[in-house]
Parts: C-alpha cells; sequence; structure tokens
C-alpha cells in the first residue's frame, strides 16, 4: 500500500466495513451463527469471517437450510469447505421439517419448497439458540432489501417489521434484543453483484461449478431456462433442449433458472455481469416473480 | 475504483425521486426487469408517462401512500467510481431519516424547485447537512426548464442560498443548474444554460477530492474484539482488532492505552496473514503490541500526547427519533459510543435549535420527535471523545431505550472540556 494515497478502493472499503460488522456481533452476542447456502454470496462472507477472526477459527458455526432439493456441486463444495476451515456445520432441513409435520411439502407440477423454508429456518434459530444471524442479502438485489438494515431486528416469531425499523447511523449499531428475539446481521448490505464478483476474482474464491457455463438439458418456462432434474422434470409440451448455462443464483432447484451463457472464467462472468440489463433476481427466481411485493411478504414472515 | 456515499434531500416534488431515477437510468443501473415493473406500474395507476420515482419507492406501505417512508440505499457506478446513494424523503417529519443519511455520507445533493426558490425545508436540509458534517454539499437548483433556463432566476436561488450557507459550516458548497426531467446538466452539460460554467453533477460527483474527508492526524483506534487463538501455530499471538477511525498507524509507533494510560509500541498489523507496514481509516485490522497490557475491548489506542477526552460529562447536540416519547432532564438511556457502551442520565437540556431560523429557544424542557438541542449528560463509565467537528467516529454516539431496545437519538459532542 502506497503511502502517500489514503484513499481505499471500493473493494477494501466494502471489505473492512463488513469486517468492522462481523467483529461487532462476535464482540457483542452470545451465540451467532452465519447461514452459508454454497452460493457466492456466502461464499464471500465466509471469507469476509475468516478475514475478521485470523489467525483465530471463525468463533461460531455455520447453518443451512437444506431444501432437500439442491444441487449435488453445491451440497458437496459446501461440505468440503466446512472441512477445510475445521467449522461446524448445522443443517436445518426441510425434510425433516416435513417429516415431522410442521410444513406440508407442497405437491403439483410446479412446487417448490422455497416459501416453507422459513420454518425450519426459525426452528433451527430457535433450536440453537441463535442471538444474532448472519445473512448475505445484499440491498441492490431487490427492494424490500433496499431498506433493510445491517442490523435488522427480530421479534420472537421471527418478523420483520420494516416500519418500526432501528435507525443506524455511522458505524454504530444496536444488537439491543430480548431472549428469544434476535437481529438478522447484513454484513454485505452494501455490496452490488459485481462487487462479490470482482471480490471473488481478487480473493481467487472457489465456487461451485455451476456458476460457471456448462451443458445442460434444460426447458422454457414462464422464460425461465430450468434445469431438468428429479424434481424439475420438463413441463408437458416444453421442448427439452442441451445448451450451455450457467447459474447467477444458486438456490432451490424447483425455483431457481439459469441463463445462457459461454462464460466459463472469471473475467467472462464478470464481464457478463457487468453488460447484463437483468436483475439476477429477476432473471432466475421464479420465487420473486409471484407479485411486486413477494420478497417483503416473505421478509415480514422471517424469510431470510 | 473509489466509493462515494451520497445523501439526497428535498421536499416533496422538488424531483429527487426523478433525478435518482436518471442517474440510475443514465449510468445504465437500472435493469430491464426493473424498468419493465416500474412501466407495468405506471399503467395501473394511470399515470401518462413512466413514473421513474417509482424506482426508488421501496415498500408496499409507501406504494399504497405514495410517500417514501424510510432510508433506501441505491447503487450505481460509472467507469470511474462507485456511488452509494442513502435516499431520504425530505418530508418536516423525517429529519431523522435525513440525519440517519447523512451520518456517513461524503455528500449531500439539496434539491430545490427554481420556481419556488430556497424555502424553510431547504435551510432545514443545509443545516443538517452541516450539523451532521458532511464534507460536501451540491446544492441542485432544478426544473430550470420551467424557468426557461434563465440566468437571473438561478442567480436569485443561488444567491439566497449562500446567503443561508454561510451562517452554516459547510466546508465545500457546489451549485449547479439542472432539469431532473429533460437531463440538463446532470449526466451532460447542458446547451440550454451557456452562462453556466460549472461541470455536470455526474462530473462533479466522480471528480470530487474526497481523500480527505477522513482524520487522518490524530490517531484512534477503539479496540472492538480481542484475537487470541489459542492454537498451537499462534500460541501467544494477542491481536486487538478494530477499526481505524483517525490518524494512520504505523509499525514501530509509540501508542497509548486509554483508559490505563499505559503505552506501547507497534510490533505488527494484520489483515489476514498480510504484514502491513501502516494503517489508516476505515481500515479493519489487527494490531500487536510489544508488551502484554490488559487491553479489552471499549479501550483506546491513541499517542501519547495527542488522545481523546477521557470523560464522564458530554455537552452534545442531539436529534431526537422516537415517535410518542421526549427526553428531559433527568431521563436515564444506554450510551453507545465507538465500542463502548454505558448508561447515562440527562443532567441539563440548555436549548432546542429552531432550524428553520437557528433560533436557540431556551426555555424548552423536553425534546419531542425531529427536534434537535443541546444537553448535558453524564456518563457511567469514562468515554474516550473528541469533538464531531474534529472526528465523525469518536466524536457521535447513539443514546438507547433501555426498556425496548430501541434506538432513540443520535448524538454529536460539541465540547469536550464541560
Ligand atoms: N418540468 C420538470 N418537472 C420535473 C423536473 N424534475 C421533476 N419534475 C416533476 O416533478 C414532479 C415530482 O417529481 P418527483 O421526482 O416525484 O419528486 P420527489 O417528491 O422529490 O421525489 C414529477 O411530476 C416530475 O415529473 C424537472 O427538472 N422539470
Amino acid at each position: 500500500m502506497s503511502s502517500i494515497d489514503y484513499q481505499l478502493s471500493q473493494l477494501d472499503l466494502l471489505e473492512a466495513e463488513s469486517i468492522h460488522i462481523m467483529r461487532e456481533v462476535a464482540a457483542e452476542f452470545e451465540r451467532p451463527g452465519l447461514l452459508f447456502s454454497g452460493g457466492k454470496d456466502s461464499i464471500v462472507m465466509l471469507r469476509l469471517a475468516e478475514k475478521a477472526f485470523w489467525p483465530a477459527k471463525i468463533p461460531f458455526p455455520l447453518m443451512h437450510v437444506d431444501t432437500g432439493h439442491n444441487f449435488d456441486e453445491v451440497i458437496d463444495f459446501r461440505d468440503r469447505r466446512v472441512n477445510e476451515l475445521g467449522a461446524r456445520l448445522i443443517v436445518a432441513s426441510v425434510e425433516d421439517a416435513i417429516a415431522e409435520g410442521l410444513v406440508v411439502d407442497p405437491t403439483g407440477p410446479r412446487a417448490s419448497r422455497n416459501s416453507i423454508q422459513t420454518v425450519p429456518l426459525l426452528k433451527g434459530i430457535i433450536d440453537n439458540k441463535f442471538d444474532a444471524v448472519f445473512g448475505g442479502a445484499r440491498r441492490d438485489e431487490e427492494k424490500a432489501r433496499a431498506k433493510e438494515r445491517v442490523f435488522s431486528f427480530r421479534d420472537e416469531f421471527g418478523q420483520w417489521d420494516p416500519k418500526a425499523q432501528r435507525p443506524e447511523l455511522w458505524s454504530l449499531y444496536n444488537g439491543r434484543h430480548r431472549q428469544g428475539e434476535h437481529i438478522r446481521i447484513f454484513p454485505l448490505s452494501n455490496w452490488t453483484e459485481l462487487d462479490i464478483w470482482q471480490y471473488i476474482q481478487r480473493e481467487e474464491l472457489e465456487l461451485p461449478s455451476i456458476y460457471y457455463a456448462h451443458r445442460r438439458p434444460v426447458f422454457w418456462r414462464d422464460n425461465m431456462l430450468m434445469a431438468v432434474t428429479d424434481v424439475t422434470p420438463a413441463d408437458e409440451g416444453a421442448e427439452v433442449f442441451e445448451t450451455e448455462v450457467r447459474y447467477r443464483t444458486v438456490g432451490d432447484m424447483t425455483c431457481t433458472a439459469a441463463v445462457e451463457s459461454d462464460a466459463d472464467t472469471l473475467d467472462k462472468i464478470i464481464e457478463d455481469v457487468a453488460a447484463s440489463r437483468i436483475t439476477e433476481r429477476g432473471a432466475t427466481r421464479a420465487d420473486d416473480r409471484a407479485s411486486e411485493a413477494a420478497m417483503e411478504d416473505r421478509k415480514r414472515e422471517g424469510y431470510f | 475504483m473509489e466509493l462515494l456515499r451520497l445523501a439526497t434531500a428535498g421536499s416533496v416534488d422538488d424531483g429527487k425521486s426523478t433525478l435518482i431515477g436518471r442517474l440510475l437510468y443514465d449510468s445504465k443501473s437500472i435493469f430491464e426487469d426493473q424498468l419493465e415493473a416500474v412501466e407495468r406500474t405506471s399503467r395501473d395507476q394511470g399515470a401518462e408517462y413512466t413514473n421513474l420515482a417509482l424506482l426508488t419507492d421501496g415498500l408496499r406501505a409507501e406504494r399504497e401512500q405514495g410517500i417514501t417512508i424510510d432510508v433506501a440505499y441505491r447503487y450505481f457506478a460509472t467507469p470511474k467510481r462507485k456511488f452509494i446513494i442513502a435516499d431520504t424523503p425530505g418530508h418536516i417529519q423525517y429529519t431523522r431519516n435525513m440525519v440517519t443519511g447523512a451520518s456517513t455520507a461524503n455528500l449531500t445533493m439539496i434539491l430545490v424547485d427554481a420556481r419556488n426558490g430556497v424555502i424553510e425545508q431547504s435551510r432545514r436540509h443545509a443545516f443538517l447537512s452541516s450539523l451532521l458534517r458532511v464534507p460536501h454539499v451540491v446544492m441542485l437548483v432544478n426544473k430550470m426548464d420551467l424557468v426557461d433556463y434563465d440566468e437571473a432566476a438561478y442567480q436569485k436561488v443561488a444567491d439566497d442560498f449562500r446567503a443561508f450557507a454561510a451562517k452554516l459550516d459547510i466546508p465545500d458548497l457546489t451549485i449547479i443548474p439542472i432539469s431532473a426531467l429533460q437531463g440538463d446538466n446532470v449526466v451532460h452539460r447542458s446547451e440550454n444554460m451557456p452562462w453556466y460554467e460549472g461541470s455536470s453533477l455526474l462530473h462533479h460527483l466522480e471528480n470530487i477530492h474526497i481523500g480527505s474527508d477522513q482524520n487522518l492526524i490524530d490517531v484512534r483506534f477503539p479496540v472492538q474484539y480481542v484475537i487470541r487463538p489459542q492454537s498451537d501455530a499462534f500460541h501467544d499471538y494477542r491481536g486487538y482488532a478494530g477499526t481505524v477511525s483517525g490518524g494512520t498507524i504505523k509499525v514501530g509507533d509509540e501508542v497509548m492505552v486509554q483508559p490505563s494510560g499505559l503505552t506501547s509500541r507497534v510490533v505488527g498489523i494484520d489483515l489476514f496473514g498480510e504484514e502491513l507496514q501502516e494503517a489508516h481509516p476505515p481500515m479493519s485490522v489487527s494490531v500487536r503490541l510489544a508488551d502484554d497490557l490488559d487491553i479489552s475491548r471499549g479501550d483506546m489506542l491513541c499517542r501519547p500526547h495527542n488522545h481523546p477526552h477521557a470523560t464522564q460529562d458530554l455537552d452534545a447536540m442531539v436529534v431526537w427519533m422516537q415517535q410518542g416519547t421526549r427526553i428531559q432532564e433527568g431521563n436515564r438511556y444506554i450510551i453507545k459510543h465507538t465500542t463502548r457502551t454505558a448508561k447515562t442520565i440527562v443532567k441539563d437540556l440548555q436549548y432546542r435549535l429552531d432550524i428553520n431560523d437557528l433560533h436557540r429557544d431556551e426555555k424548552t424542557t423536553s425534546l419531542g420527535l425531529n427536534e434537535i438541542g443541546r444537553l448535558t449528560l453524564r456518563i457511567t463509565q469514562p468515554l474516550f471523545v473528541d469533538e464531531y467537528r474534529r472526528n465523525r467516529q469518536t466524536g457521535s454516539f447513539i443514546l438507547i431505550d433501555e426498556a425496548s431496545g430501541a434506538t432513540v437519538a443520535a448524538g454529536m459532542v460539541v465540547d469536550t472540556d464541560v
């Protein structure tokens, strides 16, 4: 670092802010947990946590809400990464919640377990007595998120009340809560999709292979490219074809679509993202298409 | 690439949403699906044109009521800089939101309607910006198309504003005539106003010097967290983790620790295995010292002859932020300042400041939502503070209501010798 220029680059600034947030949480909460899905945002979050506490280990466990409908490549990656770090992984399983009768497995041709994830998520938080839960959401993703605080209060039902949010000033974060309540922590609030990709490149972070262009059988559904899998068989009458695709987000298979792309390196992906004219959620998330306020409604109930 | 944080202010209908929509649109930061959603909603609402303002109205409640109720953050980038906009609504009752947005901003953009000139709310926005010590202010005289791009109309508004701003503490003020709707002077210099010789708004935002917005003189390092790995490889490692809040810390520097007053020497500055030679604001690092001192969260590393005031009494400007309650003498709160949390009691409410005419009302006995006053606070333990005008990090605090946990006030230290 040169000694004349005291201006940090945008990635260094974002990194410093996120590390500051993570250390605040480690210092002020008794039982934090970090939501790790194996997706690009949580991969970045994990690297930031490594940096925040180096050379010590990350001082909290990771939790994954597993719908049972995840891409194999992502689950393999998740387990490998957790092993490397010597971290503890808690899996909050949607299948278990279904087996226990807490939620009903949606059925029908376009059934998705996405919306019922909130139940095992909140159960995982209660069972592990988490008082702070790190999430990888970004404000540029969606307009309800654009208004959410970095420290976002949740009542004992896990609910978010957008009208009763605490003002958040300077870098002073208020984590006060009573027993049973918790705070969702969003250290990536100010990152954009492009920042995430540039950081992945700078830090040389490994990603699940499905983020890179690969060939697979797909079909069109509502203008989105869905992979043909056990849980998403092709719709009746839909033409199945093989083409080169990659994923911009890696959520549950039933509601995550691919984009046509030949970007098989980080450089090409960054070029793609910079030129993209569609938001990542708009392009690939069936869950957000339900209505203008789909995300806001889910968030109120306790969703990520 | 550098990052610039902006806050916006303007009364309802001055064109704030249109301006932000245009900045996002012209910098290609609006995506097709967002635009489609906005076009659809505009049509549903019976509007004749696409209402770019809808891009920035986030929540259902706001859409239903047609008003913006809270701070929303927007992001856009040009090849030169990345920008974060804290979009804060300009209604009278929302001082709270503007204060929140301005607290982290390098720059505020204040809009006025060229036809109305400087009104009470413009003065209020300018005052809040100076209270929060936002280093740069850009005043935008909007809707120039509606006054025929007339230089005299612009001059009158600009002169009025400068006259008021002179009474405030605004280090850097720029005034630009624009039309957010037509795009004049937003991204490109306008051909409709050849008499204007300054740069376009975007050009200004891209080039303004922000390198000296931070205090690089007084070393301030509030200890956030102590890193002790207790592993074989790092058996004796002890690092004081924190964010540099002032000055530059170098390896070899002598440092003093508050509150103990003990001194030691910096032997290492770490960031994830990388050994840095120096660190400056706002880097998050971990500092190692030559001596084994008893240091914990809430302590402050500084220089032996340049340290913050250790004090249990604060003289501060406070903005009350909670609806339905008031702050008055004798009230008790939790105070959060840097990495320290303590309890405090209001000793004296000196005056309420009328933010329209800067009049000091000394008869006030309490402050309600969005009111600003000067208070004396007594704290249960010493805080290590600087005047807010010298350092926005070590000079600021929040008050928290103990029962509800709500953040009820924002405070800025005025005087450290109480
Ligand atoms: N003629 C003209 N109209 C404008 C300009 N900027 C905004 N408007 C209009 O003023 C109205 C209020 O603008 P809006 O952006 O919603 O204001 P906000 O309440 O400050 O966000 C809308 O009808 C805009 O089209 C401008 O530069 N010229």
